[in-house]
């Protein structure tokens, strides 16, 4: 039961209160996990407990301490939070203190936070971390009763959960008394999340409570499909841009998800072509200048769009309750990122939410149905968990040691209290301490400048008060790709100094491109001006044929979930029927040219073309993984003599190609697990992924300095210096544990190996093969995507080196 | 079978090897420019804990290409130690295997570490002439035909298929030539930027150092093509061209 103040406040809204806000306001203090839809009030009723126990006391009953901590994946949806809570403390008359601390709080802000906390703080897992990386935070947190963590099912199974729950295990021990409320959308599986909120103990497994919202309306699904053209391949939907017209004509305000920043700028461009009656039309991604997405956010909250195309950047985050409808370009590669993605069409619970799907190719058709299927029957794609990494765990220790000395023993246990790390060993534990004090090598030489030292009661203290800026600095565990501003000039102008910033691209994309190119960027056509110090400079352009720079980022692999609801429908003739005409002939073709494979199959084609052969497999599990899968193979075929020439990877297939027919060799032994060992140690030794993968390994852990006072690092020195330090010390010492926790990051991240891992188990002895005399319909899409795609023989430099040269020497020994 | 790379510096028959060291046949004499021994450890003194393993991994690479040449002598073009106190921190293993170059050596003197230490041997000098080269630690402005110099660590990049490789390299024109760092831990400064750029003339090559051979690339297929004249190279990618 509310308290009638609460009561009369909801009343006078016209509101009912939900049984879940009921029963969270019933909850005590006990730790709750509530999983609820958009549009339930759940943000709300995570705070009732808080508002409730705050209004009950005057300030001067109250300790000079933080009473509830709030936390969200995203510093916007703090502040909405925080002016979303003045409206009940005023009109309730409540007097309750409510602060955010983000990273663009004024120091004197945050300064005068720690010495006179407000009632409830809203940041974020960094702001946190570094609260606690203090030498005052027992004070702090020392009367803290409560911590609210928002949108948990985007944080717990990432590098920022593990961060999180290391702050968490620590919050525990600072107010012991304390309770955790989650508040998550719709998962499969609620149980890592309930976890997650309760400190663990060695054996077991302690959940919070769980309380479940009412589900909402099923959301009206439609699927934009033609019977007369379906595209073969391609990302972009171009056919389908009038569907995409009309259905913003149908609405008040669309908003329009695209996969990644480049279909953003391409849909963007597409629209505006067609947008004859001049509808106001946004563009919004994570590469744009944070003032221009506001811009951008502040337009859409006033109702002044029409749609916007944007990325995941609005996946999670503020309540527009202008949207009304939801349009998805391209793949929904999930289950729960559907839903997620068509839970902010209309934040009310009891109207459907309206969402039109469009497939931009035959399979996306396939995926798009079978998204469909599994969201009208509420199943959702379970996620692999991760357990913590050490590199995160390496930044936490350090952080701890900025507070105040540390006992080894007592940290390992309130570590292992962090459901991430329940399991961690004492060997990593203190392997993890040896690297931050001295670097944690086999030699060591380094022991007289370490970081961390023992005092004469054995613990370990910071070595030099320098450090702790430097931790300061280094806080964090999302590692951007190194990036360069783009400013925007007028025309006729020397390139540099000034101009407009309209965001920021890969360096990689900038350094391929020579005075007077064109790109597409920012919803504009811009021409590269030059590069000058850190930033690009850019002029507006109107030539039609610009570039769209790709990016590295935003591509998420098909969901294993949904990737099994793919094969069963393809398997399943039956259910072609729903299918437009195109893709069922497709489908039809393919069975009889060739076979459809049944779900635990994997059909591996081989056939020739042109003067090459193709062998052909269609595991469905992402490029990801298929890439890493083509890496192994090219090795494979290199040594059995076919001589491979190159491979392309999409979501649902992978193509090599060679000079020698492979339909002849035995898939069972090609497609071993055994390519898991040798094959892919030898691979990781050059590849570029897995040196990223380890550069970011290394900013967390805090071997390579992110900044430095002074002087601050551009994105490109530290990547080269990585790469020469991954070199040396994958040769001289492969077992450190910056390089376990590479390894760990690739089995799920940019390499996906533990997915591939998993798929060669499952089509151990299923293999079927067809030796064709061509192409099969099935093979189509992913060779139409060898024009379109880079491909180079696996990763190896050398090609590329060969082949510029090689290029070289054909132009020159021309003779027309 | 390794295959060579030969190249003509002002008369005189240079091959150029995958590793980054030069070996001038005719006088039996193996080059290497910017060890940068015990770069690793300098950072240790800021608590920045790179993997101590730079320079025994450099000495390796050392004495594989001794072992391919078999030379009477070696040249170090200076910045054979990344500062004064480098030799001091030297492993006994790392003096073992400076110890075991069977084989004159002549240090020239660098940035870096003006005087190396005695107890090296050999000879010590800031410039050494022979033949029709002159060896010395930066290359300068005037050119000198035959110039051999290290300090500025070359580096190229090509661009292809959407990606792009980036290797150290020679840089030579015929006259003159830049070798490649060789310390494990060096980074490189773009042949395209002018401190390396406005050095060389019209048969500039950069010579970049691949796993199985150093292909020859030239001025227009590498390097910075977007820096227009009136654009100043990146300030952060002169700082990796080392000061001490």
């Amino acid at each position: 039961m509310l308290p009638p103040r609460f009561q009369e406040w909801f009343a006078a809204r016209g509101w009912t209160v939900r049984p879940h806000q009921t029963a969270l306001a019933d909850a005590r203090d006990e730790s709750v996990l509530l999983v609820a839809p958009t549009g339930g009030g759940k943000t709300l009723a995570g705070f009732l407990p808080s508002l409730i126990a705050l209004s009950q006391k005057t300030p001067k009953m109250r300790a000079k301490s933080l009473h509830t901590l709030y936390i969200s994946p995203l510093k916007a949806l703090a502040v909405d939070v925080a002016r979303n809570l003045d409206a009940p403390i005023a009109e309730m008359g409540l007097s309750i203190r409510v602060e955010t601390r983000t990273g663009d709080t004024p120091a004197a802000r945050r300064a005068r936070q720690r010495h006179a906390p407000p009632d409830i703080l809203l940041t974020t897992p960094e702001q946190l971390a570094l609260l606690l990386a203090h030498a005052r935070a027992d004070q702090l947190f020392s009367g803290l009763r409560t911590v609210v963590l928002d949108e948990l099912h985007a944080l717990y199974n990432s590098k920022r959960g593990d961060l999180l729950a290391l702050g968490l295990a620590r919050l525990a021990t600072l107010a012991p008394g304390h309770r955790r409320i989650g508040l998550s959308a719709t998962v499969a599986d609620p149980r890592p999340l309930q976890r997650f909120l309760m400190p663990q103990k060695p054996g077991e497994e302690i959940l919070s409570r769980l309380v479940r919202g009412e589900a909402g309306a099923s959301p009206k699904i439609s699927i934009s499909a033609s019977d007369s053209y379906v595209p073969w391949a391609g990302h972009l939907a171009r056919h389908a841009m009038g569907d995409v017209m009309a259905a913003i004509g149908k609405s008040k305000t669309a908003l329009i998800f695209v996969n990644t920043r480049s279909q953003a700028e391409r849909t963007f461009q597409e629209l505006w072509k067609l947008n004859e009656q001049n509808w106001p039309i946004a563009l919004h991604h994570g590469s744009l200048s944070p003032e221009q997405r506001r811009k951008v956010e502040a337009a859409m909250a006033r109702g002044a769009l029409r749609a916007v195309v944007c990325t995941s950047t609005l996946d999670l985050g503020i309540d527009w309750g202008a949207v009304d409808k939801v349009i998805c370009i391209g793949a929904p590669k999930g289950a729960a990122r559907l839903v997620q993605r068509i839970g902010r069409a209309n934040h009310r619970l009891n109207e459907p939410s309206d969402a039109l799907l469009v497939p931009a190719n035959r399979f996306e058709v396939l995926e798009c149905n079978a998204a469909r299927d599994a969201v009208l029957a509420g199943e959702l794609d379970g996620e692999r968990l991760k357990l913590g990494s050490l590199d995160v765990l390496a930044q936490h220790l350090l952080g701890m040691a900025v507070a105040a000395p540390f006992d080894a023993d007592a940290l390992y246990e309130e570590v292992r209290r962090a459901s991430p790390y329940a399991a961690l060993s004492r060997a990593d534990f203190d392997a993890v301490v040896d690297f931050v004090a001295t670097g944690g090598y086999a030699l060591k030489s380094y022991d007289r400048y370490a970081r961390l030292r023992k005092t004469s009661e054995g613990k370990f203290r910071l070595a030099h008060p320098r450090l702790a800026q430097t931790y300061r600095l280094n806080a964090g565990v999302i590692v951007e790709d190194p990036m360069v501003e783009v400013r925007l000039q007028s025309r006729g102008r020397p390139a540099g100094g000034g101009g407009r910033r309209l965001g920021q691209l890969e360096e990689y994309f900038i350094e391929q491109l020579s005075v007077g190119d064109t790109f597409v960027f920012a919803g504009d056509v811009l021409r590269f001006e030059g590069l000058r110090e850190d930033a690009a400079y850019v002029t507006r352009s109107n030539d039609s044929e610009a570039e769209i720079p790709s990016y590295n980022g935003g591509k998420f692999p098909l969901s294993t979930f949904l990737a099994q609801r793919v094969r069963e429908m393809v398997g399943a003739p039956e259910r072609w029927i729903h299918l437009p005409e195109p893709v069922q002939e497709w489908l039809r073709i393919q069975q009889w040219r060739s076979v459809i494979p049944q779900p635990g199959q994997l059909l591996v084609e081989s056939f020739p073309r042109g003067n090459k052969q193709y062998l052909v497999c269609y595991p469905f599990e992402g490029r990801l993984a298929h890439q890493t899968l083509g890496m192994l193979l090219t090795r494979r075929l290199e040594r059995l003599h076919m001589r491979p020439l190159g491979f392309v990877a999409n979501e649902y297939a992978l193509a090599v190609w060679a000079a020698r027919d492979m339909g002849g060799l035995d898939m069972g032994a090609l497609f071993d697990e055994d390519m898991l060992g040798d094959d892919l140690d030898a691979w990781l030794a050059e590849s570029n992924l897995y040196k990223r993968t380890f550069r970011n390994v290394a900013i967390i852990a805090g071997l390579i300095e992110r900044k430095m006072p002074g002087k601050e690092k551009t994105g490109r020195q530290v990547t080269f210096s990585s790469d020469l330090i991954y070199d040396v010390l994958r040769a001289h010492e492969p077992d450190h544990v910056l390089l376990r926790a590479t390894y760990a990051d690739a089995g799920t991240g940019l390499l996906d190996i533990a997915r591939l891992s998993d798929m060669l188990a499952r089509v151990r002895k299923r293999i079927v093969t067809r030796k064709l005399d061509r192409v099969s319909p099935l093979a189509v899409p992913a060779l139409l995507e060898i024009s379109r795609e880079m491909v180079a023989r696996g990763e190896v430099d050398e090609d590329i080196l060969r082949d510029n040269e090689d290029s070289l020497i054909a132009d020159a020994m021309r003779v027309d | 079978m390794w295959t060579d790379l030969g190249v003509t510096i002002n008369g005189e028959t240079l091959l150029l090897d995958t590793s980054g060291a030069a070996f001038w046949p005719a006088r039996s004499t193996l080059i290497f420019a910017d060890l940068h021994l015990e770069k690793g450890s300098s950072y240790a003194r800021g608590r920045q804990f790179l993997p101590p393993y730079d320079t025994l991994a450099t000495l390796s690479r050392m004495r594989a290409a001794v072992l391919r040449y078999n030379p009477g002598r070696i040249i170090a073009l200076g910045d054979s130690f990344h500062d004064g106190r480098a030799a001091e921190r030297l492993s006994p293993e790392a003096r073992d295997m400076l110890s075991a170059f069977a084989c004159e050596f002549i240090w020239i003197s660098g940035n870096h570490d003006p005087m190396p230490p005695a107890w090296l041997g050999g000879t010590v000098t800031a410039e050494w002439s022979e033949g029709g080269l002159l060896f010395r630690h930066e290359p300068q402005e005037i050119c000198r035909p035959g110039e051999i110099a290290g300090h500025l660590h070359p580096c190229a990049h090509v661009a292809k298929w959407g990606r792009r490789v980036r290797r150290r390299c020679f840089a030579a024109d015929g006259v003159r030539m830049v070798l490649p760092s060789f310390g494990s831990y060096t980074g490189g400064l773009d042949v395209g930027e002018e401190a390396i750029a406005r050095l060389f003339g019209p048969r500039f090559h950069a010579y970049m150092l691949g796993t199985e051979r150093v292909y020859a690339m030239p001025r227009i297929q590498v390097g910075r093509r977007n820096t227009t004249d009136d654009i100043q190279p990146i300030s952060s990618a002169i700082t990796t061209a080392a000061r001490p």
